[in-house]
């Protein structure tokens, strides 16, 4: 390559890595300023201060959100693992009629705007005593979580040496043996890669979150957000929304660092040639 | 399963027919098709309809493009590429309202050191913003996608492109674009079905002013504020059925390269 062709790919390169971390590190630089500097239209904070963090922590309101955040968003993640990767398993091995219908399902689901189920979802859990609580949120949530951990899971199992169980099983192991000491390790990975994707999921959402609670009880942190409380009307506050938002951001970062590998397969799963 | 996700999707239909709204829960009744007819001839409708194409045409080509790009910069394997793919799947991973807060308050000119302009103030700078943090939410899902596929490009095919004495725009042009075409396919179908449904990015940043109000965002404004069920999922009906037919439509259209796809597809 020519030493101008190379740094022309360089340059890309500074320039996606700068476009991808900018808002990022804005909303961090904003979370450390205080009331009376965070309007000085400087990059950083000249005076760094921990003031909107322990703002919103004394806050019911934020720390009541993330309880709900975690806990709904967890929920959704066993149950739609639980409930997929037999499903999933069952797909792979049994190459049944209906197979051919699997991807135009998931298509349609993923096609499928959530606004949608707003009105009937409004409807029947005022009626049904589920609206503003957990259970409201997680069911929709299950409805979209479901496909997707198929998905996931069945492109993930099609590539698994399948011989190894008939192996055990040659070897004296029972179907359940075979099943517990050779499947489950060998899938880990792939039910992994799956309930990260699932929680991502649960934990981005917002139509559903602002549509479907009314109070903390049950309102989740991209919900919470959007109706913070300003100090002055009409104004937000936007040190407290950027403090929230970095710590809502942090462990999702973290798990993406960690599971990055799995989480680039997981996406591309199903959708590439391998 | 398809019981559980089923029920509310016809029963969505079912109140789309109706007169009901909750204010005036007594004149609740069967209007039949009353309230298309009421919003296919609102001029309101035909607004979010319009702004909705414009955030998906233009969000959804420069996710293409700038995908492409990163994807071909990261199949260079130059220094700081796995510093620019992980650094990739930070706007993945964020959340979109966070996304839109943030871009909201560079486009501020109370807060931010860019700019001296109130972006969110006018129509076509509104949807500058709302593009450009929907682009940057997705593209690096579109260039992971894209990457993959290129990956899959046996590497000797290009070699003998170049001994054959393609230049680089006819190697990529030649080479690797027919190769990832059915990966492109998928990626363009999936990204435009959903940025159809864009909601959370334009209620945080807009909440539909100057002229900005997308299909979802009316249908969420007459459902959950003016709490008209009927009204508003007639909106939401009639926005699924243009994801279908987008769908349906782009399926058949590209049935051969799908095919293609979905017979190498991990077996």
């Amino acid at each position: 390559m020519s030493r101008s062709g190379r740094l022309g790919w360089y340059a890309g390169t500074a320039v996606v890595l700068a476009v991808a971390v900018l808002p990022v590190l804005w909303i961090v630089s904003l979370s450390l300023k205080s009331p009376a500097t965070i309007t000085d239209k400087r990059p950083w904070p000249v005076d760094p201060t921990l003031e909107n963090y322990r703002s919103i922590a004394g806050s019911a309101l934020f720390t009541r959100a993330l309880l709900n955040s975690v806990g709904i968003g967890l929920t959704t993640t066993v149950l739609a693992v639980a409930l997929a990767t037999p499903a999933a398993y069952a797909l792979t091995r049994l190459r049944f009629r209906g197979e051919a219908l699997v991807l135009p399902l998931t298509l349609a689901v993923a096609v499928f705007p959530p606004v949608a189920l707003v009105g009937p979802l409004f409807d029947l859990w005022r009626a049904l005593g589920l609206y503003d609580t957990w259970a409201g949120l997680v069911i929709p949530y299950l409805s979209f979580a479901l496909p997707l951990a198929m998905w996931t899971l069945t492109a993930f199992f099609r590539g698994l040496p399948w011989e190894m169980e008939e192996a055990a099983q040659a070897d004296g192991a029972t179907p359940w043996q075979a099943f517990r000491r050779v499947l489950v390790p060998l899938a880990r990975p792939g039910v992994l890669t799956a309930a990260i994707l699932v929680f991502f999921f649960a934990w981005n959402d917002f139509v559903f979150a602002i549509s479907l609670t009314s109070s903390d009880r049950s309102r989740t942190v991209p919900a919470a957000l959007a109706f913070f409380p300003g100090d002055e009307r009409f104004a937000q506050p936007v040190g407290s929304i950027a403090a929230a938002a970095v710590v809502v951001t942090v462990p999702v970062l973290v798990a993406t660092l960690v599971f990055q590998r799995r989480l680039v397969a997981g996406l591309t799963a199903g959708v590439v040639k391998r | 399963m398809a019981a559980v996700a089923g029920y509310p999707v016809l029963y969505g239909i079912w109140l789309s027919l109706q007169r009901y709204d909750l204010r005036f829960p007594d004149e609740r009744g069967f209007v039949g098709l009353g309230n298309y007819a009421a919003v296919l001839s609102a001029p309101v409708f035909w607004a979010a309809l319009a702004a909705t194409a414009v955030i998906t045409v233009v969000a959804v080509g420069l996710e293409l493009a700038a995908g492409l790009g990163i994807a071909l910069i990261l199949r260079r394997g130059l220094a700081g590429r796995r510093a620019l793919h992980a650094a990739l799947l930070l706007p993945y991973g964020i959340i979109t309202v966070v996304a839109a807060f943030a871009w909201q308050y560079l486009a501020t000119p109370s807060l931010s050191f860019l700019t001296d302009r109130a972006w969110l103030g006018q129509r076509w700078s509104s949807f500058a913003v709302i593009i450009a943090t929907e682009v940057w939410k997705a593209t690096p899902f579109v260039a992971l996608l894209l990457l993959a596929g290129l990956a899959a490009v046996p590497e000797e095919l290009m070699d003998t492109a170049t001994l054959d004495g393609a230049g680089r725009w006819q190697r990529f042009e030649r080479v690797l674009l027919p190769a990832i075409r059915p990966v492109l396919l998928v990626v363009l179908l999936y990204r435009t079905v959903d940025t159809v449904r864009v909601f959370d990015t334009v209620f945080i940043q807009t909440n539909g002013a100057n002229g900005t109000q997308t299909l979802s965002l009316l249908a969420y404004r007459q459902l959950a504020d003016r709490l008209n069920l009927g009204l508003g999922s007639a909106v939401s009906v009639l926005l699924f059925l243009l994801a279908a037919a987008i769908a349906v439509g782009f399926v058949w259209v590209f049935r051969a390269d799908l095919r293609e796809l979905s017979q190498g597809g991990g077996r």
